[in-house]
């Protein structure tokens, strides 16, 4: 009964607040969608610890397998999966409480949209049905829309939202044909059954192409290169507590998906063709992580910095799971707790900037942030962080992901991660440092075009309530502590290997077979130097930015070709789609003619 | 033997895109987007379809008839709903847009950029 | 990108992806030949297990029941959010904006249609109610009925004026039966694990093939999803014509 919980009931209290929209003060609203998050955070987290040991098979109706076909829908819970959900749990709990400022006439509709958007982001992690993914993942793209363009009395979040909608519904029916796809060629829906029968079979086009429709249908949400535009606008313009949402959590679900679709489903068939796909995705991850950071750096708008920051992450999350190996997959799973905290808690403390002084612009703030000592603080320890600090979240993420990246020939992998630390950690940095000490000049000639923001509080200007200031900080710390928490590499290692095992899934939901105990993990190396390395050039490279003219000029010089790059980040809804369709017919005719 | 139902899926795929990228009223790309997700209902029922045999319902007939598979149009059912919620989420943003923008051209929309 | 740039760029990737398209399909089964074990075991099962003469409401509300439930709930939830965007703002003076059709006005209806439209209410609604209910006998269910529910209150908007029609329509009742319409797919699900099975577990009697009080927990789920549906609809359709009618009548 307990796999149901995550999904069900923040889904009934949704539909509870609906009911008593406007009988229910908006606080108590508020106190019931915090009590139905609490309660699935902790069921999330129970799953997460109960299935350490052997995956957890749940048949909606008692539909069990016959003869080896799946006639129901199975949740297969794992701790990846589990993992991934108590972290939306934790992440929802952050924005809950930061939105108690938020209250306007939507207030309980917001609520409900929220649980409902948690609700599917849990379901899409614990289900085993590709169909029934396809549906959570529609259900948490429904929210996410509405949720997006909340302030609608903002122009331009209406048009981040638009386009956010359009490219994903357009992604969600490439996953369709997908499945349509596959059933087609095996009769079933179930992933473990679907995997059992494309081993067996030919590797064909349609095979490959069911592949690439599903993955890149996924990999638009998580927003890699060229599917990636439609983020920075809908993170630029949504409400800063679901920025938090889309950063943490909704966009490395489509990572998620990418890892979950090629080990219970592919894994067999696409066997043969591991190193080709490894270099693929590693090529997909690096372009991410360059273009995020270079257009990471060129932003003013600081919660558009921020999203540029999350592109150029997600493709280092690319590179872990891309890998194919469990150290990979562990590393990206650690890297996204770490990753995850920290960018929420940078988010919010945009949130508060936007609450004190009505703005996100890193020249409009110019100085104005000298007061506000513990804001910066939090603000600075997660610019830190951000690249790597040796003994967060993210560093151990990166531990993880080296050491998979070395073991099968990616070593310079490394130096990407650096890379694209080192400029994004900068670029906040950078921002930091003109905001909470006026360092620099006032203006810069290299930066993108600036966009107003509409507050998004009413009143209480003067101060910064604890409810927002203390999420941020928490969740802050949380980034930088949660590396040091005993033994996370090895049970994330573990939790792969359990993950990546695909016989052994496919025998434990058809067969109901136990599953046999995972091998102790290598240890991964702890890398203190290139952590450091990566700080210190973050640091640098923020300096020169703000105290040395001559920089300047230089990084104007750099930026003049770069506007080619701001011209594609168009905002026009048109272009995406364009971008859209190259894209996924590259990776259609590239998987198709490579792996055949 | 045919194939054509592949094909008028495909080609309703990439219609749906033109209509999306050379859109010139944000109500017109919503309805395009709309043909995108006709291709998957057309996909869904011609993978189900059974050479001679009979809908799935067993109301009048006796219940060990062959019939086509209803799985996929159960999926389709799904579907259809699926699409009928999005679009009136995208349409609802439309009418926004308008409101706040005073046009529904995407071309005139550049309010988020760079 | 400029309108030609974009569709050059476009009209280039399209043709490949027409061949990416070309090379997925090519090795599907001619139309009429794929063959999937699942649809037939489900056909084999569904009247002797589940006295569901319908096969395909069969598979959405009892063997993929939890499909639909998050079927269901993507309505509700994009329900609230069309009530969430389309919300009135406090900063928007009513009509800041210009009615791009002002001339245009909305012409009375005739009488031909007023009568027809109270006419067809009744039927309407009876046909509704018909269709949600036998879903598990023919084709139709909760979804399809609901759609059809849905079309009285804009008949109902045919045969009245706006205002009167707006007073005549509980909206606070429909906000409301929409929500425990879609609670209680859940309450169903949860009372087949308080009946001893497992979440939508179908342990109800199954009744007689053919009858309307076949399959069990069927009809009940339908009839919640009918209530969700029908109210979901209407309260979209209610959103829109406040937008469209309040604008037009300052």
């Amino acid at each position: 009964m307990l796999p149901v919980f995550p999904v069900v009931l923040p889904l009934f209290a949704a539909a509870l607040l609906a009911a008593l929209t406007k009988l229910v003060s908006q606080r108590l609203s508020q106190g019931i969608a915090i009590a139905a998050t609490l309660a699935t955070l902790g069921i999330e987290s129970y799953l997460l610890h109960a299935s350490a040991e052997q995956p957890i098979v749940y048949w909606f109706g008692n539909w069990l397998p016959r003869h080896g076909i799946a006639l129901g829908i199975s949740f297969t819970v794992d701790p990846i999966g589990a993992g991934l959900g108590t972290f939306a749990s934790v992440l929802t709990l952050a924005a809950l409480v930061f939105s108690s400022k938020y209250f306007d006439a939507a207030g309980n509709h917001f609520h409900a949209l929220l649980l409902a958007f948690l609700a599917a982001m849990c379901g899409f992690c614990l289900s085993g049905d590709m169909f029934n993914m396809f549906v959570f993942f529609e259900l948490m793209s429904a929210a996410a829309f509405a949720l997006c363009g909340y302030k609608t009395e903002d122009p331009g979040s209406l048009q981040g939202s638009l386009n956010f909608a359009v490219t994903n519904t357009i992604g969600a029916y490439f996953v369709l044909s997908g499945i349509g796809l596959l059933y087609a060629r095996t009769g079933a829906l179930n992933m473990a059954q679907m995997g059992r029968a494309l081993g067996a079979g030919p590797l064909d086009s349609l095979v490959l192409i069911g592949f690439v429709f599903i993955v890149c249908g996924y990999l638009i949400k998580a927003a890699v290169v060229p599917f990636h535009f439609w983020l920075a606008d809908a993170h630029a313009v949504a409400p800063t507590p679901i920025c938090i949402l889309f950063s943490g959590v909704m966009v490395e679900m489509g990572l998620f998906a990418l890892a979950r679709i090629y080990w219970d489903v592919f894994n067999h068939a696409l066997h043969p063709h591991l190193a080709g796909l490894r270099t693929l995705f590693v090529t997909i991850g690096v372009v991410t992580a360059f273009i995020g950071a270079f257009m990471c750096y060129l932003q003013r708008n600081v919660k558009r910095l921020l999203a540029f920051s999350t592109i150029s992450h997600i493709g280092l999350m690319t590179i872990g799971v891309g890998l194919f190996t469990p150290e990979g997959l562990a590393g990206a799973a650690v890297y996204t707790l770490g990753h995850g905290a920290v960018k929420a808690g940078l988010f919010l403390v945009a949130g508060i900037l936007l609450h004190r002084f009505e703005s996100v612009d890193e020249f409009d703030l110019y100085a104005k942030g000298r007061r506000q000592r513990w804001t910066a603080a939090v603000f600075f320890a997660g610019g830190i962080a951000l690249c790597g600090l040796p003994f967060s979240g993210l560093a151990a993420g990166d531990d993880l992901v080296h050491a998979a990246a070395a073991a099968t020939g990616f070593n310079w992998v490394r130096l990407i991660s650096l890379f694209a630390g080192a400029v994004t950690s900068a670029a906040v940095l950078r921002a930091g440092g003109r905001i909470f000490f006026g360092w620099g000049p006032a203006g810069d000639q290299s930066s993108a075009p600036k966009h107003e923001e509409k507050p998004e509080t009413e009143r209480g200007h003067d101060h910064t309530p604890a409810t927002m200031f203390v999420p941020a900080a928490a969740l802050v710390a949380a980034g930088l502590l949660v590396g040091l928490t005993p033994n996370l590499k090895p049970a994330a290692s573990t939790a792969a290997m359990q993950f990546e095992n695909t016989n052994a899934y496919a025998t434990r939901v058809l067969d109901a077979q136990p599953a046999p105990a995972p091998l102790p993990p290598r240890p991964a190396p702890t890398e203190i130097f290139s952590g450091l390395l990566t700080v210190l050039g973050a640091i640098t490279i923020a300096a020169v930015h703000l105290f040395s003219d001559r920089a300047r000029d230089i990084s104007a010089a750099i930026a003049k070709p770069l506007q080619l790059l701001h011209q594609i980040h168009s905002g026009h809804v048109g272009d995406y789609v364009a971008f859209l369709t190259f894209g996924m017919a590259c990776f259609g005719l590239l998987c198709a003619y490579c792996f055949r | 033997m045919s194939y054509l139902p592949y094909a008028v899926a495909a080609w309703l795929f990439i219609v749906g895109l033109y209509g999306v990228i050379s859109s010139r009223n944000l109500i017109h790309l919503v309805i395009c987007v709309g043909v995108i997700q006709s291709s998957s209902y057309v996909l869904l029922l011609s993978i189900g379809y059974r050479a001679g045999r009979v809908a799935p319902i067993f109301a009048d007939i006796p219940a060990n008839t062959l019939a086509v598979d209803p799985i996929v149009q159960a999926l389709m059912l799904t579907d259809i709903v699926v699409e009928v919620t999005v679009i009136a989420l995208l349409l609802s943003l439309a009418v926004q847009i308008h409101k706040r923008h005073g046009t529904l051209n995407p071309d005139r929309l550049m309010k988020v950029s760079g | 990108m400029t309108r030609r740039v974009r569709k050059i760029f476009f009209l280039l990737s399209a043709a490949a992806l027409v061949w990416v398209f070309f090379l997925a399909y090519s090795p599907l089964a001619p139309f009429g030949y794929v063959q999937s074990k699942y649809g037939d075991m489900v056909n084999a099962i569904t009247v002797p297990e589940r006295h569901i003469t319908d096969a395909v409401t069969a598979v959405n509300f009892d063997v993929r029941g939890f499909d639909t439930l998050g079927e269901e709930f993507i309505l509700f939830t994009s329900v609230m959010g069309v009530l969430l965007l389309m919300r009135r703002q406090k900063d928007e003076p009513a009509g800041d904006h210009e009615d791009k059709a002002a001339d245009r006005m909305i012409p009375p209806a005739s009488d031909a249609v007023r009568v027809t439209s109270l006419l067809l209410i009744a039927p309407t609604v009876l046909f509704g109610l018909y269709i949600v209910t036998h879903g598990q006998v023919t084709p139709g269910g909760g979804f399809q009925g609901g759609v059809i529910l849905s079309t009285a209150p804009l008949l109902l908007y045919l045969c009245a004026d706006y205002r009167p029609f707006r007073r005549a329509v509980p909206q606070r009742l429909i906000e409301a039966s929409e929500a425990f319409g879609a609670a209680a797919y859940i309450l169903i699900g949860g009372a087949c694990v308080a009946l001893g099975g497992l979440f939508l577990q179908n342990s109800l009697p199954l009744g007689q093939s053919g009858s309307l009080t076949s399959g069990g927990m069927v009809p009940f789920i339908n009839l919640g999803v009918g209530l969700e549906v029908s109210g979901g609809l209407s309260l979209a359709l209610l959103v829109y014509l406040e937008e469209l009618l309040e604008e037009k009548e300052q």
